[in-house]
């Protein structure tokens, strides 16, 4: 009956929704990016977006993204996986789960990039012992890491060297971990490491 | 690091669980956080507690708002420092608390001071947190140092100034739109992100400037855009311009087109496959266009990565939808996948090949999708049951093996959600595949032998009923039913009693058996059990001889319910024992928002003595209240219809003027609504003149003149036409609004005593075919429109000509019908070529239709539909062809 409300409708609809698509859909954009141990707790995490509010609605994604995961074999490649409408990929080495989120329409290759930067330029921090403690003994340098890669969802960087070599010039004080060495040979032993352990 | 706790967990090895921060605790370590307020600051430990702070946060711990500010004056005081990575750990720690607005103004001075370091660390890191945590009114005071820093030497610098303008964008366009010149610069770049940074800030600084967009994509698509990011950012800007200017190149070359097909031989995978993408996506993409596409893709199918392989089969899966030949090349790469290790990429693959696959293919695929459903979740079993649904629905000639799969998979575990697909999916195929309908019902009976959820057994037990006793041997599916009343809970138990009936309705020969079985049920536990054993055999039965059931007493038992719940509750509500008996055909049909205060029976006089309504009146109610208050229309019977307000003056004029439009059987009634704007005139004696000489088949019946309309209060005039009974009957009236104006004498408000005659013209008017059906939903349209049958249908093609979108005419065409949409068939998905839409409603003279439109898009742009009515009465399927045909 009321003919005036329904025609407004489709117009309306199409003039309130074009300029928000265009920002989120023209631009790639990371939603999160995980760090989880082998039961699935928390090593480090960066929410990018307000998809999942409260604390209680991380924990669940997470759990979800965990759980659902858990069997597959990432440790060669990179997997990927799709949850609540969102592309997950992901990579395991030792107990440590990376993974990094990004929107249904996201171009799965950029979201692997990013994926790689992290786990790479992790595996160059932590010269190639990847494993929680190592993790958590450095979190201050995964937490730099993950700050130097994604900035407020927008992807800052991907390469791997370029990204520790930021944060590890950040760290050059007496009794920091890469301190008895100079940056390029921390990264040079750094890139051995990661090269020996992909050789085993 | 100093390990102030240390708890003991004895389920775990200690030593294997080592972490630095077991045992943590908030309270301890704010305490920690004093050492920031050192005169001598011992720049490892600060970074220590930060890195702890920072711990909590990242495990969800929450600081209270004078924590928080604690922890925030007490990191400012760490700017003394010279330690890089201490002052590092601080950028960090001032983003992750967030400060309000004048803590800000603390740390400014000192990320100022930062930002115009000569390190290019903290230049960058400095832009960042400020950008971050700014407000406007900052954002002016270093607006300079950001501008200069977009085009610093330094890209990490540059980049810095370049993502923090991205953000600010949203918040303070204005300013950040300034710096234009400053962000192209940056565009020509060499350092490949900060060119990708760039571009993404200056295609926001310009989105709305289509013009300014279209030239940027022109330039840089024959230029050199360094990185793969920044290319694939190209590559959707491209898209966007080739989406916004689709209409004028159907003749000729997609522009653009060339650029897009020579990514795809670029080094980068990330831009090979954005390029794909997007020309599968491109508008009224042709198969020449597609085909260099789907190349790229294919090859990335065998790749050894699962990324790629997913990307490429999501991609060539939608693709599918819409051009399931381009796809088919990929076909013997697709059926590797359905093994893959990755049960995503699997699903998908076989998805796309139940799409793509021909009739020969079918029992081969069906193998191996039966070795592969037992290890995927249920969501993806739920995906395949729909596949192999429209797969059956496309080859029907195949439904045993089809059929054969669902029966199978529905016997074995699986969750509610899944388990319905399944049961839908057979559902659909006994209705369109005639052969496969005694097998699905077996299938179905034996389902519900042992089925956990009571939804589904009820669900079945009602399709039974309406199917079984169809079937060439109907007493084969009682044992089944019957089982039931002895087996399960009192839902089901009900719901199999009423299927019982159905059969003794339908078949005489199975009466005296079901009338055995109905009677044992009069000793249920169940009282609603009971009840319809009771009714049942007590309509259908009779005295218990076998005489076949009456029509009346079918409909009425196993009809449709096509009254709304709403309206009955009130009508039941306001129904007076002591009076005559309920008659539910008094019960209003028509879908309201707002209930029906009253309702009065045809007729009968209003007692004037009722408690008055409470609330304001519906407007169907108000309608017919004030139309039974004008003597003439007394005789009109039951109003069908009244339509919305339809504006006859333009807004603002001196009168307004609009007309609802009340449709009765054999009359209809014009209601003029008429305001006076003019504080200085009164009217009197106003009517409304109609010419009806472009309605032939109305005749004037009756005018009611309005005696006076002050001004700014709304008044009434009614116009009644005899109209032939019962048939929708259409014309164009022509409406001259005249009375009498009395100057009024705005200080006093006294009207003079003599008046001028004046007249004042109005819009036309129409009555058309949607004012004589009602907007009324089914509640399963399937069902309804079985019971009515195909012999009383009437189906006819249209061409719609060329329309904006199949959205645009499916919208078009339910106004035009003024049906009721149903099973939200009303929303058209983006992209598609096709679409079906269900619409129901009452026609006048109480004739329930059905309409099954079916549109498609035939060429471009031109929309097809089929049109397909049914209704009891041959006339009424002939005018609501004659609607669209005239439409």
């Amino acid at each position: 009956m009321t003919d005036e409300d329904t025609m407004c409708s489709p117009n309306d609809k199409d003039l309130s929704l074009s300029p928000n698509l265009e920002i989120t859909e023209t631009c790639p954009s990371v939603k999160n990016i995980l760090l989880l141990d082998s039961d699935g707790k928390r090593v480090a995490v960066k929410y990018f977006n307000e998809d999942w509010p409260t604390n209680s609605a991380k924990e669940n994604f997470e759990k979800v993204v965990f759980t659902k995961t858990q069997k597959t074999n990432a440790r060669t490649e990179a997997e990927i996986a799709m949850f609540e409408n969102n592309i997950v990929v992901y990579k395991f080495v030792q107990d440590l789960h990376f993974f990094v989120t990004g929107g249904d329409n996201e171009n799965e290759l950029i979201l692997a990039t990013v994926l790689q930067a992290f786990f790479d330029s992790v595996g160059l921090l932590l010269r190639g012992n990847v494993d929680k403690k190592e993790a958590l003994e450095n979190l201050d340098l995964i937490l730099l890491c993950i700050d130097e890669i994604v900035d407020g969802g927008i992807v800052l960087e991907t390469d791997p060297n370029v990204i520790a070599g930021k944060v590890a010039s950040n760290s050059i004080d007496s009794g920091a971990p890469l301190s008895e060495q100079t940056l390029s040979q921390a990264l040079a032993t750094a890139r051995e490491h990661l090269a020996r352990s992909l050789l085993k | 690091m100093a390990q102030p706790l240390v708890k003991k967990d004895d389920d775990r090895d200690d030593e294997a669980e080592y972490s630095p921060f077991l045992g943590i605790e908030k309270g301890s370590v704010l305490q920690e956080a004093r050492v920031f307020n050192d005169p001598q600051l011992d720049a490892r430990r600060c970074s220590q507690v930060i890195t702890k702070l920072l711990y909590l946060l990242n495990q969800g711990e929450t600081f209270t708002k004078v924590e928080a500010t604690e922890v925030f004056f007490a990191v400012t005081k760490l700017f003394q420092s010279k330690d890089m990575g201490l002052r590092r750990m601080v950028y960090l720690m001032i983003k992750e608390i967030s400060p309000s607005a004048d803590e800000v103004i603390i740390v400014t001075s000192s990320l100022m001071k930062d930002m115009n370091s000569k390190i290019d660390m903290y230049r960058a890191n400095a832009i960042r947190v400020l950008c971050r945590i700014t407000d406007g009114t900052l954002l002016a005071q270093i607006e300079r140092y950001l501008k200069q820093a977009i085009v610093d030497k330094n890209p990490v610098v540059a980049s810095a100034a370049l993502i923090s303008g991205i953000h600010l964008l949203q918040t303070n366009p204005e300013i950040v739109k300034r710096w234009s010149n400053e962000v192209q610069e940056a565009v020509q770049s060499r350092a490949a992100l900060v060119q990708f940074h760039a571009l993404a800030l200056l295609h926001q600084i310009r989105q709305n400037d289509r013009l300014a967009v279209s030239k940027l994509v022109t330039s840089l698509t024959r230029g050199s855009v360094r990185s793969p990011l920044a290319q694939c950012l190209l590559i959707r800007y491209t898209s966007q311009v080739i989406r916004e200017s689709g209409n004028n190149t159907q003749s000729g070359e997609r522009p653009f087109y060339d650029y897009l097909e020579s990514c795809l031989r670029h080094k980068s995978e990330m831009v090979i496959f954005e390029a794909a993408r997007a020309i599968t996506e491109l508008n009224g993409v042709t198969s020449r266009e597609l085909t260099p596409a789907i190349t790229v893709l294919q090859l990335f199918l065998s790749s050894s990565k699962p990324v790629l392989r997913f990307a490429a089969v999501r991609t060539l899966n939608k693709v599918a939808m819409t051009h399931p030949m381009a796809v088919t090349n990929c076909n013997i790469d697709m059926e590797s996948l359905i093994s893959d290790q990755n049960r995503s990429i699997a699903t998908l693959a076989i998805t796309t090949l139940l799409k793509t696959g021909n009739e020969s293919s079918v029992d081969r695929l069906m193998k191996q999708i039966t070795n592969f459903m037992s290890d995927i979740a249920d969501e993806f079993k739920i995906v395949v049951v729909e596949a192999i649904r429209s797969l059956c629905l496309k080859f029907p000639l195949k439904y045993r093996s089809l059929m054969n799969f669902l029966s199978n998979i529905l016997r074995e575990e699986g969750g509610f959600d899944y388990k319905k697909a399944i049961v839908d999916s057979i559902v659909i195929l006994i209705r369109d595949i005639p052969d496969a309908k005694e097998a699905g019902l077996l299938h179905l009976c034996e389902f519900i032998e042992d089925c956990e959820f009571t939804y589904l057994s009820t669900q079945i037990l009602h399709f039974l009923g309406i199917e079984g006793p169809k079937t060439s041997d109907p007493s084969k599916y009682i044992r089944y039913v019957y089982n039931r009343v002895h087996l399960e809970n009192a839902v089901v138990r009900a719901s199999a009693v009423s299927t019982l009936a159905k059969f003794g309705a339908a078949v005489d020969a199975l009466k005296p058996r079901i009338f055995v079985l109905l009677r044992r049920c009069l000793f249920d536990s169940d009282d609603e059990v009971r009840d319809r054993a009771t009714l049942y055999l007590n309509t259908i039965g009779g005295d218990g001889s076998v005489v076949e059931t009456d029509k009346d007493v079918k409909d009425f038992l196993f009809g449709p319910f096509d009254i709304p719940l709403v309206n009955l509750e009130t009508s039941l509500k306001n129904y007076d024992p002591s009076e005559e008996a309920f008659d539910i055909k008094a019960v209003s049909k028509e879908v309201k928002s707002q209930p029906l205060a009253e309702k009065k029976a045809t007729g009968k006089k209003p007692t004037g003595l009722g408690a008055p309504p409470i609330g304001p009146p519906s407007t169907v109610d108000a309608y017919e209240r004030m139309l039974s208050a004008i003597p003439e229309c007394a005789n009109f019977g039951k109003l069908f219809k009244s339509s919305a307000p339809v504006e006859l003056t333009e807004a603002e004029t001196e009168y307004a003027v609009n007309v609802v439009k009340h449709i009765f059987d054999r009359h209809v009634v014009f209601q003029y609504n008429c305001t006076n704007t003019i504080p200085e005139q009164l009217l009197e004696d106003v009517v409304v003149i109609v010419d009806a000489s472009e309605a032939d088949e109305f005749s004037v019946l009756f005018s009611k003149p309005l005696r006076s309309l002050p001004y700014d209060s709304p008044g009434q005039t009614f116009v009644a036409f005899e109209k032939p009974e019962g048939v929708p009957t259409f014309g164009k009236f022509s409406n001259i609004l005249k009375f009498i104006v009395k100057e009024v004498d705005p200080t006093t408000g006294e009207a003079e005593d003599d008046g001028v005659e004046d007249e004042y013209q109005l819009e036309d008017l129409e009555v058309v075919a949607a004012d004589y059906v009602l907007k009324v939903g089914v509640s399963n349209f399937r069902n309804a429109w079985e019971s009515l049958g195909p012999d009383c249908e009437r189906v006819d093609e249209y061409g719609l000509g060329p329309r904006e979108s199949l959205a645009e005419a499916v919208y078009t065409v339910i106004n035009l019908l003024g049906l009721q949409p149903c099973e939200g068939t009303e929303e058209v998905p983006p992209n598609s070529r096709s679409h079906q839409c269900l619409l129901s409603g009452v026609f006048i003279g109480n004739v329930k239709v059905l309409v099954r439109l079916s549109f498609g898009l035939d060429g471009p742009k031109d929309v097809a539909m089929k049109l397909a009515v049914r209704s009891e009465d041959e006339t009424v399927n002939d005018a609501i062809h004659e609607i669209v045909a005239s439409g």
